[in-house]
Order: structure tokens, then C-alpha cells, then sequence
């Protein structure tokens, strides 16, 4: 367990390394960071202080050891759009993001598993029919789309929602929370339901196919045998065991939900990580973008080895390379 | 005298039925029976017809080109869809700000979104089944590097990527060539995240094949690699990959949409679906709904009927649901 441990992380290290290699290669080759940081009546010697001063005459390896060594600690520089730490922006934004994205998780958890597990249970009813065509639908439907569909419907047509913002917020520490003020749970609604679309298709076809599965297993015969009500039957014994594949899914989908939530952040003006990461494409803003490359890419990495090593911890012929195959 | 053979009259062959032409074959085998077994692969197959024929025809059978700024006439701006009692004749789908026909935008439009998404799924294919079957077949080092690459780059949410190729491509190049670029911009956005799926599936499967002892008897005739390769390895997985091919088309339109909503996609001047979207978007709030609408509704229909197709393929050629 040890080594696969080991592994796994080295693994993860190695990833996140050649991440951070292509944000420095991005923050530091595309655009002359002194060009962008000073303004138009610095002279030639100022510039070449700054350049001095910022270490940019030094080695490949020495700035790419210096920029991951700064990363680690959490700094990422000076916004050159707005002049502010960039790491401070972040963290300005990162709840929004966070609550957004949760939320969504929530509304795919609570629709798409009892869907699933009613597809599975009245196969080729009806029901069971309809819903597998939303699901496709569903699969189907660009979330900005979704995004925009609701605002016209909810806010422009008939008035019951906010279309854009986060409502009213309420500062806990350095968290800033939408989820205390009615104002702003009723702002977050829209945007949760358009960024959860997806992931309540992919919980459903995930809990149907593992339902239908399940199903056939002896203990549930045996369970209908013993006259065990067939309710008990599937949302107890069934949907148990059907579960975990389910958290494993949604752990790992939490790092795409948050680098997806930058598509539903612009159709709703979500002051989120998302908004500043597309503002800061538009601008050029390249430590702002590289700061949140590395931050996706972290929490995304994270996840998958987390799920990975927890897995393996739960089921040991997982910590046997050869089994899983490579790749 | 002249020797002859002469055959046993029970081994000869009985005259041999003509081989069945190309068309008849195909409607003789399982995959079209299946076909023709699923109402929705079926209607999803008219519907992506219906579209493509329409985008492809578009300068024959629109109203006006909506890009020719010379057709374009401000007091026909704003017109509602043709049912509403201000439509006018031949807007059917009504006017944009400018007097852009709708219909015509959105046949356009779906065009350009058409040939970005299926360029980005060819593109992809060749990388991913280049690289694929180079990992495979030799091992070692090359394998390893090709496989890592892959490694980070699904380690990198496929979104965050794409906006990235196209961010830095734009910032790098000079005002005159972005627009020029966008749609080879795009392209290559959308590919190099989506290639390493069909790497892995070809390399798994060439793993496996260079093994085999009809692949060691060709290398032993000195059959040049690159032919094994194509010939003898590539044509054993090629149905998962048609399978992901066709998955990856919509995705690839759907993408391609998302960053022209973005803002990172195509410009105005040549506008996808993506980029109507984006337009029309800004008229969200001043009741000039069918803008925003009609090129969202051509956008789902055309993802969705790609997505059916995909699916009824998946089921079709999987061995185990047969």
C-alpha cells in the first residue's frame, strides 16, 4: 500500500511539474512581462533595472525553479491588468466558484440518482423511456445554451430570478458566503440548475447502468425470495451498492466542474474564478492566467489521486499495477 | 502428345454466384438491419442530413448573404420570426440588428461550426492514430514519452486547454492574421486535447497485435513498419475508434461552439452558431428573442443528432450486447 502510495504521488507530482512548466512557459515567453508591467514614459535603464530585478536574465531552470518555488507558496505575481496580487484576486473570487459548482453537484445528486435508479427499475416502461431520451437530450445541450434558455425564460419572460450577479453576500473570515441571504440563494439557483445539466446525465446513465447490474446479483434475489418489499429491494439493498461508483464520479468530476463553471460564469456574470480567468484571456493578463491554470489543474490532479488512492485502500487488487494495466 | 490435368468432375468448383456489388452488401449486413431497427438512429441520420444539405447549399437557397454588408438594409432591422404579425416575407426567422437575415445566419453559421468540428475529429484522428500506433508498436522510450504527454494533458480539464491554444495563438500572432487563423486556430484547439483517447485505444490494441505471430512472420519478410502498421495493426480497432470518432464529433462542435460563446472562437465577420449565440445574447433583455434562440435551437439539433448516432453506434457494434 505504501508504494503504491509512493507512486501514485510521485505520479501526481510529476503531472502538476509539467503543468506548472507549460504556465511558466506561458506567463514568461508570450508577451515580455516588462513590457507589460511599466508604463510608456519608463526609460531604457529602467527597464533593464526591472528586467535585473525580476530575474528574467537568469537561467531557464533557475526562473522555472524560482516560478514553481513561488507557486508553492502561493505567489503568482502582480496582475498586470489591475496591478493586484494575483493570488488575492483569487482568493476574492474562489468562493463564488466553489458554491457555485457544489451547488450544481447537489441538484445532480438528489435528481439524477432517484432517475437512474427509476430507469433501471421500470426498464422499457415508458417513464424509463422518456427519461433516458432526456438524457440524451441533456448530454446534448451546450450549458450556455441551457444558461440562456433559463434567463429568458425565468428572468426576462417571467420575472422570478436574478439573470446576472450573486445577490447579497455575507463574509465569513475570508469566505464570502450567497448561501445566507435569500437574495443571493435565489441568484445562485439558475446558474446551478444550467452548470448541473450535464453531470445530472452522466449520474443518471452512471446509477442506471450500475443499477441494472446490481439487479442481477443473488443476494437480491434472494432478498425478493425472503419477501423483502420490492421497495426496500431497490433503494436499500440495490442503490447501496451502487454508490460508490457514484461519490467516485462526482469526486472526480468536481475539478471539471470548476474549470466548466467559466462558460455558466459568463452567461450569468458570475463574479467567480471562472469570470476573472476569461476576463483575463481577453486582456492578456498572462499571470492571471497561469496562476489559474495551475489552480484548476491542482484541485483537478488532486481529486484523481485522491479517488485513486482511496480506491486502492478499499480494494486491494487495485494496488497492483499489472492489473489495472498501464495508461 | 500434350499432357493434360484434367480435374475430378466432383471438386469442381460450382460456378460461383456474382459477387453481390458494393451497395447490396452493405444492405445485406448487420450494421444497416440495426439501423434500420432504431427509429432514433434513423431519424437523428435525416435530421444531421437535412442540416448538412441545408449548410452546404446555404448561398443557393438563403435569402441574402448575410455577410455581403451590401445586402444588408437598416430599415429591415429587427423583424420578428414570420408567424408574428410584423414578419415580413422572405425573413422568415425575422432580422437582427443590422438586417441580418436570421435563416441565412444560422445556415452559415452552421456551416463554419460543420467544418471546424469534423476538421478538429480528423485532425485529432491523425494525431492520436499516428502516435498511437508509434507507442505501441516500438515501446520503450518513444511509448513512454507519447503516453506522458497524454498523461498531463488529461490531467488538464479539455476546456481550460482549448481556450489556452487559442488565447496564446491569437496573442502571439499580428491583428491581420487572427481572423485569417481563427478557424485553423480552432481546429488544432479543439485536437490536441482530444487525441490522446484515440492514442490510447490504438496503442493498447497495437501492444497486443505486434505480439502476434503474423506480425513477427511480416517483419521477418522485412515488411516495412510503417505497413504493418497501417495494414495489419491499425485495421483491428478501428470500430472503438469509429465509435469515439463519432462521440468526439459532437463534442467537437459543442466545443468549438463554447469558445466561440467565449468570445475565443470565431469573429463576428465569420460567425458559427457559437458566435450568433454570443451575439444575440446581448439582446437578451431588449425582446429581440428570436436572435439569440433560433441559431441555439439549429446548434442542440445538430449535437444532438450527432450524440444519437453515437450512441445507436456504441450499442450496434458492441460484441457483448449482440
Amino acid at each position: 500500500m505504501l508504494a503504491f502510495l509512493l507512486k501514485r504521488t510521485a505520479n501526481a507530482v510529476f503531472v502538476m511539474l509539467a503543468v506548472a512548466l507549460l504556465a511558466f512557459v506561458i506567463f514568461r515567453f508570450f508577451g515580455d512581462p516588462v513590457e507589460m508591467m511599466v508604463n510608456e514614459q519608463a526609460t531604457l535603464q529602467d527597464r533593464i533595472d526591472l528586467r535585473e530585478r525580476l530575474g528574467l536574465n537568469d537561467g531557464f531552470l533557475t526562473q522555472y525553479t524560482r516560478f514553481v518555488t513561488n507557486a508553492v507558496q502561493g505567489d503568482f505575481g502582480i496582475s498586470y491588468r489591475n496591478q493586484q496580487d494575483v493570488m488575492v484576486l483569487i482568493q476574492e473570487r474562489f468562493p463564488a466558484t466553489l458554491e457555485l459548482v457544489l451547488v450544481a453537484t447537489l441538484i445532480s445528486l438528489v435528481v439524477g440518482i432517484p432517475a437512474g435508479v427509476v430507469t433501471a427499475i421500470y426498464r422499457d416502461s415508458k417513464l424509463a423511456n422518456m427519461l433516458q431520451l432526456g438524457s440524451i437530450v441533456g448530454v446534448s445541450l451546450p450549458s450556455f445554451v441551457v444558461g440562456i434558455m433559463l434567463i429568458l425564460a425565468f428572468s426576462v419572460t417571467l420575472g422570478w430570478l436574478p439573470a446576472f450577479g450573486r445577490g447579497e453576500t455575507v463574509d465569513i473570515g475570508w469566505w464570502s458566503t450567497g448561501l445566507l441571504t435569500p437574495s443571493g440563494r435565489a441568484a445562485l439557483l439558475l446558474p446551478a440548475i444550467s452548470l448541473s445539466t450535464f453531470q445530472v446525465t452522466l449520474v443518471m446513465r452512471l446509477v442506471r447502468a450500475e443499477m441494472l447490474e446490481t439487479l442481477r446479483a443473488d443476494y437480491i434475489k434472494f432478498a425478493r425470495a425472503r419477501g423483502v418489499p420490492a421497495r426496500r429491494v431497490h433503494w436499500r439493498h440495490a442503490l447501496r451498492n451502487c454508490l460508490m461508483p457514484v461519490i467516485t464520479l462526482t469526486g472526480m468530476q468536481i475539478g471539471n466542474l470548476i474549470a466548466f463553471a467559466l462558460v455558466t460564469e459568463t452567461v450569468f456574470q458570475w463574479p467567480g474564478m471562472g469570470m476573472l480567468f476569461i476576463q483575463a484571456v481577453t486582456f492578456v493578463d498572462l499571470p492571471v492566467m497561469a496562476a489559474y491554470l495551475l489552480i484548476v489543474s491542482f484541485i483537478f490532479v488532486a481529486l484523481n489521486t485522491l479517488v485513486d488512492i482511496t480506491y486502492a485502500w478499499v480494494d486491494p487488487r487495485l494496488r497492483d499495477d499489472s492489473a489495472r494495466g498501464k495508461g | 502428345m500434350e499432357k493434360t490435368v484434367t480435374l475430378p468432375a466432383d471438386t469442381t468448383p460450382a460456378p460461383a454466384a456474382p459477387l453481390p456489388g458494393r451497395l447490396q452488401r452493405m444492405r445485406d449486413s448487420d450494421l444497416w438491419h440495426s439501423f434500420r431497427a432504431h427509429p432514433s438512429a434513423v431519424f437523428a441520420a435525416i435530421l444531421l442530413a437535412i442540416v448538412a444539405a441545408t449548410a452546404f447549399l446555404a448561398p443557393l437557397i438563403t435569402p441574402q448573404n448575410p455577410y455581403d454588408l451590401a445586402a444588408l438594409e437598416l430599415w429591415n432591422s429587427e423583424i420578428p420570426p414570420i408567424w408574428n404579425a410584423e414578419g415580413q416575407w422572405p425573413y422568415v426567422l425575422g432580422t437582427d440588428t443590422q438586417g441580418r437575415d436570421i435563416l441565412s445566419a444560422v445556415l452559415y453559421g452552421s456551416r463554419i461550426s460543420l467544418i471546424i468540428g469534423f476538421a478538429s475529429v480528423i485532425v485529432a484522428l491523425a494525431i492520436g492514430l499516428t502516435l498511437g500506433l508509434v507507442a505501441g508498436y516500438f515501446g520503450g522510450w518513444v511509448d513512454n514519452v507519447i503516453m506522458r504527454v497524454g498523461d498531463v494533458l488529461l490531467s488538464m480539464p479539455f476546456i481550460l486547454i482549448a481556450i489556452l491554444i487559442t488565447a496564446i495563438a491569437t496573442a502571439s500572432l499580428p491583428t491581420g492574421l487572427k481572423d485569417v487563423l481563427a478557424a485553423p486556430i480552432l481546429i488544432m484547439a479543439i485536437a490536441v486535447p482530444s487525441w490522446v483517447q484515440y492514442a490510447r485505444t490504438v496503442r493498447a490494441s497495437a501492444m497486443v497485435e505486434a505480439r502476434k505471430e503474423y506480425v513477427q512472420a511480416a517483419k521477418l519478410i522485412r515488411v516495412r513498419p510503417w505497413r504493418i502498421m497501417l495494414h495489419h495493426i491499425l485495421p483491428n480497432c478501428l470500430t472503438p475508434i469509429m465509435v469515439a470518432a463519432t462521440l468526439n464529433f459532437g463534442l467537437a462542435i459543442l466545443s468549438e461552439a463554447t469558445l466561440s460563446f467565449l468570445g475565443v472562437g470565431m469573429p463576428p465577420d465569420q460567425p458559427s452558431l457559437g458566435t450568433l449565440i454570443r451575439i444575440g445574447n446581448q439582446y437578451l433583455f431588449s425582446g429581440l428573442w428570436w436572435i439569440v434562440v433560433f441559431p441555439s435551437i439549429q446548434l442542440c439539433l445538430i449535437v444532438l443528432s450527432v450524440n444519437m448516432i453515437g450512441d445507436w453506434l456504441r450499442d450496434a457494434l458492441n460484441p457483448k450486447l449482440r
